[in-house]
């Protein structure tokens, strides 16, 4: 407990380092260290997703690392995806289509899409449940979720 | 004035922010110089406190403070009871008995606070919480419902003398003379569980004590501001023009965040106060399953009494309803499920005996459906079961027994949670059944496609269930609405916002009222600074309560605008109107001004005013119905069942709703959406589960099965539009309607896939395992 590491460490492209202890979760750090609580923790045990980032371009859940085990990485939050004068295709299909209501999954979601997308230019139905079956939504029951990514499909893939 | 907003599928206007992660929700919050709390919970559901030993704790590097009981002096007291005893009702027992800050003498619930620790992080608070020693000598539990009611059960509150918490009898008509005259009565036992509301974001509280301004800010993730800022001035001493309780983003509610003043919600302001320093806490997933509400069980006993031809001529049901340790919610729970249990239907007779049980288990207090789904599942569990007795078609027979549309307003002499007489104010129940019934091809699959499939050895079922909401109660809501100068306009009301769009929704009715674009409403919810009069967001009651105060408002201003802008333009009221922020004269639109200009007009920096004259182009106005409004609706779906695992898939799912007059459709439909799939999780895959110590064996998301895409389906929303005569907008709550049938609709449609077993299901939640054995015990 006593000894502190100093973490290095690029996120959403800008590089920061902080010293910190051992013990601290990645979810944590970003959130309370960086000050970027767009991700945000639903569970700390690795079943609700909220708290998925991009680490070294693949899914994560942050709630399940370490800050030290970052170091030397590349991260993507959702501050990193767009601005509210500048939506991500993706951010912007879940608006069309009413795919957020409390907000509360939604940076975790997003998150966990944007490599599926990639892979996946022309999901079916099926694959994109498939895709968020790691991620709980608690208020929208996902179909406006499941639009959105099919619309964003569309608008990306144009 | 042409309607142009209101009923749009507009998007949202908070969207943006939301998607971004620049949407602030309480553990957003940083203060310089705050500290972390962490609770000390008990290990047992009923055990006596020998000793509480903080001494290490407090001597921890890092700890500020740590607090028991003791620590509290007078500050120790019980909640207030937030719904008290039913006062219409004659023979009514009541026992109130509400939760404490920390527990003293013994604790009664797993999970219940009996230390605080405030220190420098969140890890360190944890790290001391296991410094202290509490010396806790384990009682014997009360936690079978039944056995909790049996002379020598452990007594929950050893002052009541029984675990009996309440006791209630209502009546309508005669049923035992109904019963008489019937050719079938049916009577069967139905037990019902729910479960956690389970929202992604768990509870917070961050407090801000300014000692030099006298100012307290608290950051709450409640669903009531405004309560949680009076109860804590009157617990703090404090003028509630002292406090501001702000209800930011928060991250879906469904009920649990509208309970106050659990533990933590009173111990951190406090802290804050005694400390002088910023106090964050923030639950944990592990500890909201035992540290927040939920809703737990029902044993019903039942009877349905009818006659040859399906017509009901009474229902009866004496039940028993687990409270947990304390009950300060009342009886809303209960009191809902009676006014649920007759459901869409025209029943002349009922009788409902109610029994409220202590058990050594968390409080339960509404979680969304509050009580209606258990009512739901009653009825319709004893409908289909008098169908088939009578070989009646299950749609025949919701036919025969609809309440009519000319049959309004329908008193049922029985009292609601609001203990006034329940009365439905409107309601057209057959088209929604028919649409239904239409959209999933009822017919066509009952008659082709189901036999085909049975032929081919599959269980498909289809189900069809009908439903009412109670919605919109009282007491009342208010909103101000100002035209500023920059001629946008600010509107503030008291409820808070979860996720249920309010943000555009109520932007919607003023842009009617003022001319503008909603995206030019910029609305304030669940700030007290900004509002200071209301209850809050519960029971379906924002689209009705809050809206139609701020519809109430916006008409106020409209009417000052068209007063003040006649005089300016020197034309009659009649002759103008409110466009594109503009009011101008409607046969010579180069004659016009802006809403901002007026604005400034309204509030002159010199000269003189005519008395009587308020400053500005703003109104506060409040509504407050007479009764809630009901919403109904008809849900269907297609499910096929494996019998070999258990497992089920939803082939078709449709839901048909009437809420009235729907401010925004996408909206409602999101609403509807994410009720099914809540209700999907109460029929299947949700279940607290305790053991016979009172512990909670599946606290986590792991165990406690939460659907997730692969098991809400699509789900085919249609619309009735039955507006409430009751509010000027015709509105009716929408935010409960999903949930509500969905297990009474799960049942009839497993018994139906599983037809050849002739199994009965008058149990919910069902599960793999539950299933499995009804099987095993009717072998075909």
């Amino acid at each position: 407990m006593d000894d502190l590491f100093t973490v290095t460490v690029t996120v959403n492209g800008t590089q920061y380092e902080r010293t910190v202890e051992p013990r601290l979760l990645l979810s944590d750090f970003l959130r309370h260290e960086l000050g970027l609580t767009g991700t945000h923790v639903g569970c700390e045990h690795g079943v609700c997703g909220a708290c998925t980032i991009l680490f070294d371009g693949q899914p994560v859940r942050s709630c399940l690392m370490f800050a030290v085990q970052a170091n030397g990485h590349e991260i993507l939050t959702v501050e990193g995806l767009g601005t509210m004068d500048n939506l991500h295709p993706l951010q912007e299909a879940f608006r069309e289509t009413h795919a957020v209501q409390c907000g509360f999954c939604t940076p975790g979601i997003l998150m966990s899409l944007l490599p599926f997308l990639e892979e996946n230019p022309n999901p079916t139905e099926e694959e994109i449940r498939e895709a968020i079956s790691g991620n709980l939504c608690r208020c929208t029951g996902y179909q406006h979720i499941v639009d959105a990514v099919k619309l964003s499909a569309e608008k990306m893939g144009a | 004035m042409a309607k142009k907003y209101v009923g749009q599928r507009m998007t949202r206007t908070e969207d943006p922010r939301l998607l971004t992660g620049q949407a602030l929700f309480v553990d957003d919050v940083e203060i310089h110089g705050m500290l972390y709390a962490a609770f000390l919970r008990s290990d047992y559901a009923h055990a006596r406190i020998r000793s509480i030993d903080v001494s290490a704790a407090r001597s921890r590097p890092g700890v500020v403070a740590v607090y028991t009981a003791e620590d509290l002096g007078d500050f120790w007291q019980h909640g207030p009871p937030l719904v008290p005893a039913p006062h219409s009702v004659e023979g009514v027992i009541f026992h109130s008995r509400t939760q404490v800050p920390l527990a003293k003498d013994k604790t009664r619930y797993v999970g219940e606070a009996i230390a605080v620790v405030f220190a420098e992080s969140r890890y360190i608070a944890e790290d001391a919480l296991e410094d202290i020693v509490a010396d806790l000598e384990p009682l014997e539990v009360a936690a079978d419902l039944e056995e909790a009611l049996e002379p020598d059960a452990p007594l929950v509150h050893e002052d009541v003398g029984s675990n009996l918490a309440s006791h209630l009898i209502q009546d309508k008509g005669d049923y035992a003379a109904a019963r008489e005259k019937a050719d079938l009565v049916i009577k069967r036992r139905i037990v019902i569980d729910r479960g956690a509301a389970g929202a992604m974001e768990n509870r917070g509280v961050v407090a801000h004590w300014d000692e030099k301004a006298q100012h307290l800010t608290v950051w709450d993730t409640t669903q009531a501001p405004i309560p949680v800022r009076n109860g804590l001035a009157q617990i703090l001493g404090l003028s509630e023009h002292q406090i501001r309780v702000i209800a930011p983003f928060v991250g879906g509610a469904f009920g649990p965040k509208i309970m106050m003043f659990l533990a933590e919600e009173f111990l951190v302001p406090w802290g804050a106060m005694q400390l002088n320093r910023p106090i964050k806490w923030i639950e944990d997933r592990r500890e909201n399953f035992f540290a927040t509400t939920q809703e737990r069980g029902q044993i019903h006993d039942a009877e349905i009494a009818l006659t040859s031809d399906g017509h009901i001529l009474g229902v009866s049901h004496e039940f028993l309803h687990d409270t947990g340790a304390y009950n300060p919610y009342g009886l809303t729970i209960p009191l809902n499920t009676q006014s649920h249990s007759m459901g869409a239907y025209d029943i002349p007779n009922y009788h409902s005996e109610l029994r409220v049980v202590f058990t050594n288990k968390m409080i339960t207090t509404p979680v969304r459906g509050a009580g209606r789904p258990q009512g739901i599942f009653l009825m319709e569990r004893l409908l289909d079961l008098a169908a088939k007795e009578l070989d009646i078609d299950r749609i025949e027979i919701r036919k025969r027994n609809f309440i009519p549309p000319d049959a309004f307003p329908y008193n049922h002499r029985i009292i609601d949670q609001a203990f006034a007489s329940l009365v439905f104010d409107s309601g057209n129940y057959l088209p929604a059944l028919e649409k239904a019934a239409d959209m999933i091809g009822y017919e066509k699959f009952v008659k082709e496609e189901q036999p085909r499939l049975r032929a081919e050895g599959r269980h498909v079922g289809i189900g069809i269930v009908s439903f009412v909401e109670t919605t919109g109660v009282g007491p009342y809501e208010g909103s101000r609405v100002t035209v500023e100068a920059s001629g946008k306009i600010s509107v503030a009301t008291g409820v808070g916002t979860q996720g249920q769009g309010h943000f555009t929704s109520f932007a919607q009715i003023v842009a009617d009222q003022l001319g503008v674009s909603p995206r030019d409403v910029r609305l304030v919810t669940g700030d007290t600074s900004e509002f200071h009069w209301g209850t809050g967001t519960f029971a379906s009651r924002g689209s009705v309560v809050a809206a139609n105060a701020i519809h109430a408002a916006a008409k106020s201003v409209r009417a000052k605008i068209l007063k003040l802008a006649s005089k300016v333009l020197e034309t009659p009221e009649e002759e103008l109107e409110l466009v594109d922020g503009l009011v101008r004269v409607a046969d010579i639109p180069q004659q016009s001004i802006s809403l901002g200009e007026l604005a400034v007009m309204a509030n002159p920096l010199r000269g003189a005013v005519e008395p009587g004259t308020e400053p500005g182009l703003e109104s506060t106005d409040y509504y407050g119905p007479q009764y809630g409004a009901v919403a109904s609706g008809t849900h269907a779906m297609i499910m096929e069942v494996d019998p070999e695992t258990m497992m089920v898939e939803i082939k078709r799912y449709v839901a048909v709703e009437d809420c009235g007059t729907m401010l925004n459709p996408l909206i409602v439909e999101g609403q509807v959406h994410g009720g099914v799939a809540l209700g999907i999780g109460n029929s299947y895959y949700e279940q607290l589960i305790y053991d016979e110590n009172g512990q909670l064996l599946n606290a986590s998301l792991a165990d406690y099965l939460i659907p997730t895409a692969f098991e809400v389906p699509r789900i085919e929303v249609g619309h009735e539009e039955t507006r409430s005569p009751l509010n000027e907008l015709g509105s009716k709550g929408a935010g409960e309607a999903g949930c509500i049938p969905v297990p009474a609709l799960f049942a009839q449609t497993l018994e139906d896939a599983l037809a050849d077993y002739a199994i009965e299901i008058l149990e919910t939640p069902m599960s793999p395992n539950k299933l499995f054995e009804l099987l095993q015990a009717v072998k075909k």
